[in-house]
C-alpha cells in the first residue's frame, strides 16, 4: 500500500488534465454530473492554447445560409479529412456543435451578430457554407474566456501551474496521476476514478510553429505510457498562412478568416497561383478562374468558391512548392493580400488582432500592404484513440478529448472544427468520466512503486555529471523534425530522424539542470522533452508506415494517395522506449451516410 | 543579418529578496523583449523564471516592467530601444514575487470567484438568443481583455497600498463586472457588490489603467465611469429611486 502521506495528496472522482477549450468542458460537465471534479493545468488558467484560436467555430447553425445541416458539415469533415476520419465521430460532431454554440451564447459569449440578430457565420477552407461563428479574429479568448468564468463559478476545484507527468494505474484500471507544482517544484499525488486528457498538441517539437511552450504533446505521451494507443500520428497540419518575417514571429499564425473575408494568395510575380492546384476530388466545387472566384465573394449561389479556400494541406503545399520553385517572397513567403478586396475600417473591424499584431512585430499595415505568409506546424490530427461516443480509451477509467485525441479529423483538419470539437468531445468526455467514476466499485489503491520511480525519474536531472543543456536538446529536436518530418517527407529522411531521435533522449539522459526546484524553466523543459520525444518518434513511424500521400502526410517518394492506404489507419502501441506499429481497418461506414458522398457537389 | 549588443538588466531572486544581474546580449532584426529573455535562458540563465505562453500578444502571460514601464514581453520590440542602452526588466510590482519575473497573481483569480455569474434571460421560442451588433459592441469591447492584470499593476489604489485589497477589486474586474451589467442577456445585478466589496468608488479616475492596456480597451471611459453613474443613479438620485418605486427593478440583486 502507498505511503502517500509522503507527497501532498488529492482524491477525486474525476481529474481533467488540461484547461483548454475541451479539459474546460469536460470539467464542467462532468461537475454537472455530480462527480467531484479537478481541473489540472500547466499554465495559469485561461492561458491555454485555445486562447489563440482566432477564425470561428464551426457549426451548421444555417443562419447564414438556411440551406445548410449537419449532413453537408459532415460530408465537408470527412471529404477534408480524405475520408479517413472515424465517421461516427464526424457525425457526432456535425449533429451536436449547433447546440454547444448556443449553450457558448447562453453562458455570456458574444459572437458577431447578422443584421436580424442571431449567430453571425463566415466563410472558411473546405467548408460549403459560411459555417463559422466567430468574434472578429479571436474567438478562442471567446470561448476559454466564457468556458473559464463558468467552471470557476461551479466550484470546479482548479489547480494551475501544475504539471502531470505519470499517470498511476490500479491493475488495469486507471488510478490517479502525479506531477509537480511549478512554482515550488514540490510533488501532488491525485487519486481518482476515472481521468480526462484534454492536454493538447505537440508543435514544439517542431521549429516553425504557431504553438505556445506548453504544446509538448503531455497528454499523448501520458496516454501512451499508461497503456492507451495512438493512431493517425502522421498527420501533421502544417497552416498555409503563418507570419515568415521578422524571424522572432517565424511561425505566428495569420487566421484563415483573412482568406474567408476576402483575402488572395500571389506569388512574387502577382500570379494567383492555387488556381494551378485544384485537386480533381475539389475540382466540381471550386472556380477554376479569377472573374468566377471574384464573383463568387458577392454572389455564392452562382459561383464556385475561390481556391484560395481549398482545405489547408492543399493551400500549405502549393505555397510550399510555389517558394521551392523561386517564386517566393523576399522572406521566403507568398503574399496574401485583403486590402485590395476591402477597406480599412472592414479590415479592423473583422480582424483587429491581425491588423495590430502585423502592425506591431512587422512594421506592416495590412490596410495597405500585403503580408507574407508561409506554411507553420499548427495542429496535429492523430492523437490518442478513444471511443467513437464514449472517448474512453483502452485503457479503463481514461478519456481522450480535443486536440490529444483523434478521430474526428481524419487525415486533415477543417478549420474551425477544432473549437467545435473541444466542446463536443470535452462534453462527451466529461460525461462519460462522471457516469463511469459513479459506476467504479471499491476503492482506488494507488502503487507506491510507481510513485516513488516517477519521483526519482524527475529529480534525475539534478546532479553534478551531466553535460547536456536542455535548450540545445530542444533546439536540435526541433531542427531535425522541421527538416527530416516536414511537410514534404521522404524515406531517407524520416529514417534519419529515426536515428536521431533516441541520439537525442540519450543526451537527455546525460542533462543536466541548474539552480533548485523553484520555477525552473531548464527543469521543465527537460522534462517536458521527453512528451516530445516520445511523440516525435510517433509521428516518424506512422509517417514511415504509411506509404502514400494524404492530407497532413506527404510522401515525396510516394506522392499519390493509395487504394490499401485509403481503408486503414496506423495505430502505435508502447513497446519499451518504442512503439510497436500495425495497420487496422478503417470502421465501416453505414449506407445512408455513405449515400451523402455519391450526390454530387 | 544586423545584430545590436543590450545589456539586460534583469531583477532575480524570490520573496525573500532578490538583486538586478546584468546580461550582455544580441539582438537581431525583429526581435522582442521576450526573446532576449529566452536567449539569456538558453545561452546563460538557464533557470531564469518567466511566464509566457502565446508570444503574440493575446494570452497576456508575460508581463513585466520594462525600464519601469509595464508592458507585454512579447509585444516590445528591441529596436524601441536605443543601441546600447541598459533596459531593466523587473517583475509586475503590485503582486508577491515567487521568482524572479513570476509573481503571485492569485488574487485576481480570488476576485474574479467573487462576481456573481453571467444569468440569461429565457431563450426565444426557437430555443436562441436575439441580439444585434450594435447593442453588443461595447461589451465585446470589454471581452477584448487578455487577463495580462497590467491594469492591476498600475492602479494605485492597490500598487502602493496592500492594505486596500481586500475591498478593492481593480480595473480588470470592473471591467468585467462592466461586461456584465451591459451584457444584453444578463439579469443580474451587481451594484451592490460594485458599491461595497468591489470598492468602486476607490478610484478617483486618473486613467493609469487605459494608459497600460495592450487591448486598448477604454477601461476608465467605457467601464468605470459608466459603472459608476450607475451605483450613483441606484443610491444616490431621488427621482431614480422613486421612478424605481413606481415601476420596479429591472434586475435582481445577486446574492
Amino acid at each position: 500500500m502507498a505511503d502517500t502521506g509522503k507527497y501532498e495528496t488529492h482524491e477525486f472522482d474525476v481529474i481533467v488534465i488540461g484547461a483548454g477549450g475541451a479539459g474546460l468542458r469536460a470539467a464542467i460537465e462532468s461537475s454537472a454530473q455530480g462527480a467531484k471534479t479537478a481541473l489540472i493545468c500547466k499554465s495559469l488558467l485561461g492561458k491555454a492554447h485555445t486562447v489563440m484560436a482566432e477564425g470561428g467555430i464551426a457549426a451548421a447553425l444555417g443562419n447564414v445560409y438556411p440551406e445548410d445541416n449537419w449532413k453537408v458539415h459532415f460530408r465537408d469533415t470527412m471529404r477534408g479529412g480524405k475520408m479517413l476520419n472515424n465517421w461516427r465521430m464526424a457525425q457526432l460532431h456535425a449533429q451536436e456543435a449547433p447546440a454547444r454554440v448556443l449553450e457558448l451564447e447562453h453562458w455570456g459569449a458574444l459572437f458577431d451578430r447578422t443584421k436580424d440578430g442571431r449567430i453571425l457565420q463566415r466563410d472558411f477552407g473546405g467548408h460549403r457554407y459560411a459555417r463559422l461563428a466567430h468574434v472578429g479574429d479571436r474567438t478562442g479568448l471567446e470561448m476559454i474566456r466564457t468556458l473559464q468564468q463558468h467552471a470557476v463559478h461551479r466550484g470546479i476545484d482548479v489547480f494551475m501551474e501544475c504539471n502531470i507527468q505519470r499517470l498511476l494505474k490500479d491493475g488495469d484500471h486507471i488510478a490517479g496521476a502525479f506531477g509537480y507544482w511549478r512554482e515550488s517544484g514540490k510533488f501532488v499525488l491525485f487519486k481518482a476514478k476515472a481521468v480526462v486528457l484534454a492536454s493538447g498538441g505537440v508543435g514544439k517539437a517542431w521549429k516553425i510553429t504557431s504553438n505556445s511552450w506548453e504544446c509538448t504533446g503531455d497528454g499523448i505521451a501520458l496516454g501512451a505510457d499508461a497503456g492507451a494507443e495512438l493512431m493517425d500520428m502522421e498527420f501533421i497540419q502544417f497552416h498555409p498562412t503563418g507570419m515568415v518575417w521578422p524571424p522572432s514571429v517565424r511561425g505566428i499564425l495569420v487566421t484563415e478568416g483573412v482568406r474567408g473575408d476576402g483575402g488572395t494568395l500571389r506569388n512574387s510575380t502577382g500570379k494567383r497561383f492555387m488556381f494551378d492546384y485544384i485537386p480533381a476530388f475539389f475540382k466540381a466545387e471550386t472556380a477554376d478562374n479569377e472573374a468566377e472566384a471574384d464573383r463568387w465573394y458577392e454572389d455564392k449561389k452562382n459561383n464556385r468558391r475561390t481556391p484560395d479556400l481549398l482545405p489547408r494541406d492543399e493551400v500549405a503545399r502549393a505555397i510550399n512548392t510555389e517558394v521551392k520553385a523561386g517564386r517566393g517572397t523576399p522572406h521566403g513567403g507568398v503574399f496574401l493580400d485583403i486590402s485590395s478586396r476591402r477597406d480599412a475600417d472592414y479590415i479592423k473591424r473583422r480582424l483587429p488582432s491581425m491588423y495590430h499584431q502585423f502592425k506591431e512585430l512587422a512594421d506592416v499595415d495590412i490596410t495597405k500592404e500585403a503580408m507574407e505568409v508561409g506554411p507553420t506546424c499548427h495542429y496535429i490530427m492523430g492523437g490518442v484513440r478513444g471511443n467513437s461516443d464514449t472517448t474512453e480509451t483502452r485503457v479503463p477509467g481514461l478519456f481522450v478529448a480535443g486536440e490529444a485525441a483523434c478521430g474526428i479529423n481524419g487525415a486533415n483538419r477543417l478549420g474551425g472544427n477544432s473549437l467545435s470539437d473541444l466542446v463536443v468531445f470535452g462534453r462527451r468526455a466529461g460525461l462519460y468520466a462522471a457516469e463511469h467514476a459513479k459506476a467504479r466499485k471499491g476503492t482506488v489503491s494507488i502503487d507506491d512503486e510507481q510513485v516513488e520511480q516517477t519521483a526519482r525519474s524527475l529529480l534525475q536531472v539534478f546532479n553534478d555529471s551531466g553535460t547536456e543543456s536542455p535548450y540545445a536538446i530542444h533546439a536540435d529536436l526541433q531542427d531535425c523534425m522541421q527538416a527530416n518530418v516536414g511537410i514534404i517527407r521522404t524515406e531517407s529522411e524520416l529514417k534519419t530522424a529515426i536515428v536521431e531521435i533516441p541520439k537525442l533522449r540519450e543526451r537527455l539522459g546525460k542533462a543536466r539542470v541548474e539552480g533548485n526546484r523553484q520555477f525552473n524553466p531548464g527543469w521543465h523543459l527537460a522534462l517536458d522533452l521527453r512528451s516530445m520525444l516520445t511523440v516525435a518518434e510517433a509521428v516518424t513511424l506512422s509517417a514511415l508506415e504509411r506509404k502514400e500521400s494524404r492530407g497532413g502526410h506527404t510522401r515525396e517518394d510516394f506522392p499519390k494517395t493509395d487504394t490499401h492506404f485509403a481503408k486503414v489507419n496506423v495505430v502505435l502501441r508502447r513497446a519499451g522506449d518504442s512503439f510497436t506499429v500495425k495497420q487496422e481497418p478503417l470502421p465501416e461506414m453505414p449506407d445512408e451516410l455513405k449515400q451523402l458522398f455519391e450526390e454530387k457537389a | 543579418m544586423a545584430s545590436t549588443e543590450f545589456t539586460m538588466r534583469v531583477w532575480r531572486g524570490d520573496s525573500s529578496g532578490g538583486n538586478w544581474n546584468d546580461y550582455k546580449v544580441a539582438s537581431e532584426e525583429g526581435m522582442v523583449v521576450l526573446d532576449v529573455i529566452h536567449r539569456i535562458q538558453a545561452t546563460q540563465a538557464p533557470d531564469l523564471a518567466c511566464r509566457w505562453n502565446c508570444k503574440a500578444g493575446k494570452c497576456g502571460s508575460c508581463s513585466a516592467e520594462l525600464n519601469g514601464k509595464p508592458r507585454l514581453m512579447c509585444m516590445t520590440r528591441m529596436n524601441t530601444f536605443e543601441p546600447g542602452q541598459t533596459i531593466t526588466v523587473a517583475p509586475i510590482k503590485t503582486f508577491p514575487i515567487i521568482k524572479d519575473l513570476v509573481t503571485d497573481v492569485s488574487f485576481n483569480y480570488e476576485k474574479a470567484k467573487t462576481v456573481p455569474a453571467f444569468k440569461p434571460k429565457p431563450v426565444e421560442a426557437d430555443g436562441t438568443h436575439r441580439m444585434f451588433q450594435e447593442d453588443i459592441d461595447r461589451v465585446q469591447e470589454f471581452h477584448k481583455c487578455i487577463e495580462c492584470f497590467l491594469c492591476q499593476n498600475v492602479c494605485h489604489v492597490i500598487r502602493d497600498h496592500e492594505d486596500n485589497k481586500p475591498q478593492f477589486a481593480g480595473p480588470r474586474l470592473f471591467v468585467r463586472l462592466a461586461g456584465l451589467e451591459m451584457h444584453p442577456l444578463d439579469t443580474n445585478d451587481r451594484l451592490e457588490l460594485l458599491k461595497s466589496k468591489a470598492g468602486l468608488g476607490y478610484c478617483n479616475i486618473t486613467k493609469c489603467c487605459t494608459e497600460v492596456c495592450p487591448e486598448h480597451i477604454r477601461i476608465t471611459d467605457n467601464a468605470i465611469i459608466p459603472l459608476k453613474e450607475r451605483v450613483v443613479t441606484e443610491y444616490y438620485d431621488p427621482v431614480a429611486w422613486l421612478l424605481r418605486k413606481v415601476r420596479g427593478k429591472r434586475k435582481v440583486a445577486a446574492e
